[in-house]
């Protein structure tokens, strides 16, 4: 069981702090705090999120730049107690509609009521934000979510195309809208994160998808709903027929390596149709995981080339061309790569009428990084860039630098070509009709191309 | 009023800070205290909340409790809540204080509204006041029976909040039994996992001083029990599944069939996206099927999937723990995921602690076909800006090398390394192919060339640098400029601030006289007199060592110093196969992610809430005593002949501190030998007394086991009574073994409970131990077992060494017997089988 729980600022101060079984110092918050300060003196080891001190356990996740802690005296589960200080994280978030220290601070006394429903005497009584409405009285105070960073993969929602609306994230499930009248609406995004490695030929090393379906339902009445995926779709690695010659990359079928699935969906048809059903629980929540390694075509090309000029001088250029459609646009591009330890100094070169693009050079770390705002598809763009070093070479530019590291976000783009056919929703009655979104999203994990 | 009152004035000058807010909440509560005017519940709100700020961050606000307690006489539930979050963080050190609030709580627990009802019930709970405890009992009793299960729910974990302040009111008042009522009949899901949990707590605190305790311990994982919550399972959320299952995993079922309904019924949860659900049903799978070797095979690739699915979805946290666990498997059974080696990829963005786990199971899982790629990789990451990392990478190519496959193209690697000219690049490498040299001396050509081409001064790492100095009196006759090297460093003498460096130095500089004296004479000289003068104590001794062996006898000194050597076969493994197994025994635990068995970072009292083996925990306690006389004990016996892994490790041993431990085995093997028969006296002369005092219950056992041979119909054989404490080190268990001829040589059946109980080695180790026969070494795997105990006489120092092999598959146990006193043999041998027949009944 866990002894304590508390939210800790970046700064190092207490946000809530709750004591469940008293067995634990109370000093134990500063403890913590110091010994994730200073992990290794030379700073370069992050604590890891499970340590022991003193007899005492200390578990923490990191949410929005806050540290999200337990501590117990017991052999517990880790994976327990650290999947439950992210539901904890996710059930404030339902309630505050934003989670940042802000929001936080404004309405400790709403967490500290939480808190005392989802834990007690250590033990999880309940994390589910549709029970824990009916014993959390304070009203969340709202923060204006406009001038907030974006937080979450499903953040860039936000920002993005006029199509979608900006508010849904951000809002809270229990708080009333001014109207009195809530919204009836549900969000499904399916996010992707990919991870390519490409080998110094370009060829591709290693690929992975990961991706989530996620669901946040503001509908009243709890009615089931169904979602359709691919019909086609095959799990596990003998899910493919053996005669299916197609190749993966091609038309043929979305196969995925394994997934997982929300308490909530119910798996009856799923074999025969590919269809979920579930009645979804208020806030937010993972219907499915899901993992595949069968290659897919990756989003961007990355090409880097390192010409010397001279004992102390090299030219270094990247081109990076966008193999998708040109109907889709990737935003907050950042393309980076380590150089030699002995480079002094950089100077740029970007392609004529270039706009929205930012580049530098990390003198600390000894890092290039290249900016864009935007990518459009099948559009390609180049960076030179001229170093200059401080000691001779000796022909090894290529051992100390790279690899390239490239993230990024796509609206609207999914690498698996798994796919939310229909999404039905159960009709209360002829005039029903609430609101649906689904939303695709790509991001980097690692996207990563080796010189 | 008064008495609050006063206590704020004693406090006032030590308190620090925050004084004048808090005089000033003070007053500002007292004037709403008895205001009704409307609008009075919402400026209360916000003076409570400024309360509650102040506690949170540390200001001590208890002086207002009085104050808190008046205003909180209202309807308003927020006000409610505030307050008995405030009274619950105070009462315990204002006790008396803590009284003003019994009266409120205690009408609250009767208010018509359940919410409240719970609400005040678990506040008064919380109190955590002794002299309370009597206002408790009677709500806790309305509680648990109250009709609405949210109060129910509350009532259940107040029964163990109870418990704690005052254990015997708890009991008294047969709380527990209502509990186990409550558990078997109530309606409501969350109110059965509370009751489970409850009682887990409750009977397992009382197990060590009441029989009827453990007996109901026991009786939570009988058969009906396990199959009621089965059942159930569904009804349950994903946190009371958790606890489900961790029950479900000490249930032992009768046979195969019952195995197999169990794993069919739980298949599903391997699905499910909450990764300590997973976990726990990983655990009971692999629990379950220990003893079928097969589908324990088979589980490992059904759970191989989801295990890798969990690990890239959630965050980084969640998934470091779900991947400590995955690393804990590949660890075991490296094989199963050979072909899965591209998941343990070290990704850009991954912290090292990820990493250095991922870099583990690479290197773990390294076999004939998958070598070259992932060498490949790891080279990749040589280069990688992260340098710890970096380094982690280099010593997975030289572990992967000391693996034996694929030698030959690593070897090449590893020499580029050497040419990459980073220096804790070279660092790394020079260290590994030091390695790599003792166990394919075949490659010192090729090794050597390169070596010979690093310059001493590039080296500054003290590990490096001695290896580097090691390779060159080791190969000194290859390189043509060692002596010249050697001479170079002992010039530098006084700037070398490793003593390592400098133990290795002296002996790589005789190394380099017996083959090249000439040129080294003087070199040799110079260290052994620097070494003479030096003022660390180790490097003085062996200086003068070497000087007095030369001073004898020059061909003693040089087969002493550098005799022809074997190349090493086997490193050993750091950690023991025993410790690993008792890891293994504490899956979803934080033994996977600290890597050691929880009896190394936790206190008895809080090894686990389902931690039902209270009495193994103390048993291993013993054996970790034994442990500490003999640490060589932990050997890793998975070999064929566990004899000669000890001799390995003591071979190993040595070079770490110098190469000329080579030569002396014999001196290092009855060095402890010495030490530990010494213990042994002495704990043979203390063992009546501290018998008698601190272990009655093992004495009692050694009293009835002696009587077994006697009571037997045979005629009267000698008696053998043993030394519950007996201690050998392995080194002279193995003399023993080789001198001492076969004196007794028996197979036998054993019995069908002790098979299902031999599920791994440490199960039968801790029963013999309780028998006073002790385990030296330990291996194998389901279905074939195989022990070398030990037993010593209890009034003399008398051994019996046994090699005991057990196939459960057959049910025999084949033992042979050596015995320092050979007409006992057979009747520790009847000891001995006695032991073991009993081994699964208790």
């Amino acid at each position: 069981m866990i002894s304590q729980f508390f939210v800790m600022s970046q700064r190092g101060d207490n946000i809530v702090f709750r004591d469940y079984r008293g067995d634990v110092q109370k000093g134990s918050a500063e403890i913590f705090f110091r010994k994730v300060k200073f992990w290794k003196e030379d700073g370069q080891e992050e604590a890891p999120p499970v340590f022991n001190a003193d007899g005492v356990n200390y578990f923490h996740v990191k949410v929005v730049g806050l540290l999200f802690v337990a501590t117990t005296r017991v052999n517990l589960s880790p994976s327990l107690v650290l999947e439950l200080l992210q539901r904890i994280a996710r059930v404030i978030k339902d309630y505050l509609g934003v989670l940042n220290e802000d929001s936080l601070r404004k309405n400790f006394v709403l967490v500290y009521e939480l808190l005392d429903e989802v834990i007690d005497f250590g033990y999880v009584q309940s994390t589910s934000t549709e029970v824990l409405k009916s014993y959390v009285f304070n009203e969340p105070i709202v923060i204006d979510a406009a001038r907030l960073q974006p937080l979450g993969p499903a953040s860039i929602f936000m920002q993005g195309t006029k199509r979608m609306p900006g508010t849904a994230v951000t809002k809270s499930v229990v708080a009333n809208e001014p109207g009195g009248r809530k919204r009836e609406e549900i969000f499904v995004d399916i996010i992707e994160k990919i991870s390519v490695t490409f080998s110094s030929s370009g060829y591709i090393l290693t690929s992975e998808i990961d991706g989530t379906i996620q669901m946040k339902s503001y509908l009243t009445g709890n009615p089931e709903i169904r979602i359709a995926l691919n019909e086609d779709l095959g799990i596990g690695k003998g899910g493919r027929s053996i005669y299916d010659y197609r190749s993966s990359s091609g038309s043929g079928a979305v196969v995925l390596d394994d997934c997982n699935f929300h308490e909530s969906v119910r798996l009856d048809s799923f074999d025969t149709d590919r269809t979920l059903s579930l009645i979804p629980p208020d806030g937010e929540f993972p219907v499915m995981n899901y993992r595949m390694t069968q290659e897919f075509k990756p989003p961007f090309r990355i090409n880097t080339l390192i010409e010397e000029a001279g004992p102390l001088k090299a030219e270094v250029i990247i081109k990076v061309s966008a193999e998708f459609s040109s109907s889709i646009t990737a935003n907050t591009i950042v393309v980076e790569m380590p150089l030699p330890k002995y480079t002094t100094r950089v100077s740029f070169g970007l392609e004529p009428g270039a706009a929205g693009q930012r580049t530098d050079f990390k003198e600390a770390t000894k890092r290039l990084e290249w900016g864009l705002k935007k990518i459009v598809g099948g559009s390609e763009h180049t960076l030179r860039a001229k170093l200059t070093f401080s000691q001779e070479t000796h022909g090894n530019i290529t051992k100390e630098s790279g690899p390239v590291n490239m993230t990024f976000t796509i609206p609207m783009y999914n690498a698996s070509r798994l796919q939310v056919k229909y999404l039905q929703i159960a009709k209360k009655s002829s005039t029903y009709n609430p609101y649906r979104w689904v939303r695709y999203v790509t991001q980097a994990n690692s996207y990563v191309a080796r010189i | 009023m008064a008495p609050p009152a006063q206590s704020q004035r004693t406090q006032s000058p030590s308190q620090p800070s925050g004084k004048g807010e808090v005089s000033d909440l003070k007053t500002q509560l007292r004037q709403l205290a008895g205001s009704r005017a409307p609008g009075v519940d919402d400026s209360k709100r916000e003076l409570f909340k400024k309360v509650i700020s102040y506690m949170t961050i540390g200001i001590d606000v208890s002086s207002v409790f009085g104050e808190m307690v008046m205003c909180s006489v209202t309807p308003d539930i927020v006000l409610k809540k505030m307050c008995y979050l405030y009274v619950g963080n105070y009462a315990k050190v204002n006790p008396d204080l803590a009284l003003l609030t019994i009266n409120f709580l205690q009408r609250d627990c009767k208010d018509q509204d359940p919410m409240i009802r719970g609400l005040a019930l678990r506040s008064l709970c919380s109190l955590r006041v002794a002299n309370l405890v009597e206002y408790l009992v009677g709500p806790l009793g309305l509680g648990l029976k109250d009709s609405n299960s949210y109060v129910r729910t509350v009532a259940v974990i107040g029964v163990l909040k109870l418990y704690h302040i005052s254990a015997s009111t708890c009991i008294d008042e047969e709380f527990p039994l209502t509990l186990k009522h409550l558990m078997l009949n109530d309606p409501d899901a969350q109110v059965v996992a509370n009751c489970l949990t409850a009682l887990q707590e409750i009977w397992s605190a009382e197990a060590s001083n009441s029989e009827d305790a453990s007996r109901e311990r026991e009786a939570l994982i009988s058969k009906p029990v396990i199959y009621y919550f089965l059942n159930r399972m569904r009804v349950f959320s994903e946190w009371a599944q958790c606890i489900v299952l961790e029950l479900v995993g000490k249930y032992v079922p009768s046979d195969n069939n019952e195995i197999f309904d169990i794993m069919n019924l739980l298949e599903d949860r391997l699905q499910h996206a909450n990764g300590a659900v997973v976990l726990a049903t990983i655990k009971v799978f692999l629990h379950l099927t220990l003893s079928m070797n097969d589908v324990h095979q088979q589980v490992y690739e059904r759970i191989k999937a989801p295990l890798l699915t969990l690990v890239s979805s959630g965050s980084p946290e969640q998934s470091y723990a779900v991947l400590s666990h995955l690393h804990l498997l590949v660890m075991r059974a490296p094989f199963i995921f050979a072909s899965d080696y591209k998941h343990f990829y070290c990704q850009y963005n991954e912290p090292s602690y990820v990493k250095k786990l991922k870099l583990e199971m690479l290197t773990a899982v390294a076999n004939e076909s998958n070598t070259y790629e992932i060498v490949t990789e790891l080279c990749e990451y040589a280069a990688n800006v992260d340098i710890p990392i970096a380094r982690e990478s280099i010593r997975a190519v030289g572990k992967i090398a000391l693996q034996q496959y694929d030698v030959n193209a690593i070897v090449d690697r590893l020499l580029q390394f050497l040419e990459m000219e980073k220096d804790y690049v070279t660092a790394e490498a020079l260290v590994l192919v030091k390695d790599l040299l003792r166990k394919y001396p075949q490659w010192s050509h090729d090794c050597i060339a390169v070596v010979g081409s690093i310059s001493s001064n590039n080296v500054q790492e003290p590990k490096a640098k001695a290896a580097l100095i090691w390779m060159l009196g080791e190969y000194s006759q290859e390189m043509h400029d060692a002596p010249y090297i050697l001479e170079s460093l002992i010039e530098n003498w006084d700037d070398e601030h490793s003593a390592e460096v400098r133990l290795h130095l002296v002996t790589a500089v005789m190394k380099c006289f017996f083959k090249r004296a000439p040129e080294t004479q003087k070199a040799l000289g110079a260290a052994l007199s620097a070494g003479l003068a030096d003022f660390h104590q180790d490097v003085h001794d062996r200086a003068l060592f070497y000087y007095r062996l030369l001073q004898y006898n020059a061909s003693v000194a040089e087969s002493v110093v550098n005799p022809p050597k074997q190349a090493v076969s086997v490193f050993a493994d750091t950690q023991s196969s025993e410790i690993k197994d008792r890891i293994f025994d504490e899956f979803n635990s934080l033994s996977v992610v600290y890597q050691k068995p929880s009896y190394m970072f936790t206190d008895k009292e809080h090894r686990g809430p389902f931690e039902f083996s209270d009495e193994l925990g103390n048993l291993s306690i013993g054996a970790e005593a034994a442990e500490n006389v003999a640490p060589a004990l932990m050997v890793e016996a998975n070999d064929k002949d566990l004899l000669l892994s000890t001799s390995e490790k003591e071979e190993i041993k040595g070079p770490a501190y110098n190469g000329s431990a080579y030569s002396a085995p014999l001196y290092d093997a009855s060095s402890p030998s010495v030490s530990s028969l010494s213990m042994q006296s002495e704990l043979a002369i203390s063992n009546p007394i501290s018998a008698g005092n601190a272990s009655p219950s093992i004495f009692a056992i050694d009293d009835l086991l002696g009587l077994v041979p006697a009571t037997a119909p045979a005629p009267l054989p000698p008696q053998v009574k043993l030394n519950s404490k007996a201690a050998l080190d392995p080194g002279t268990f193995q003399q023993k073994w080789r001198q001492l001829s076969l004196a007794l040589s028996q197979d036998f059946t054993i019995s069908p409970q002790g098979v299902a109980a031999l599920t791994t080695p440490q199960t039968l180790l801790r029963h013999m131990q309780g028998h006073s026969i002790h385990c030296i070494a330990s291996g194998g795997q389901s279905p074939n077992f195989k022990f070398f105990f030990f037993g010593q006489k209890a009034e003399e120092s008398s051994n019996y060494l046994v090699e005991c092999i057990i196939n459960t598959s057959s049910a025999k146990a084949q033992i042979k017997i050596k015995a320092d006193d050979q007409t006992t043999s057979q009747a520790f041998s009847d000891l001995f089988q006695s032991a073991l027949s009993k081994f699964g009944s208790s």
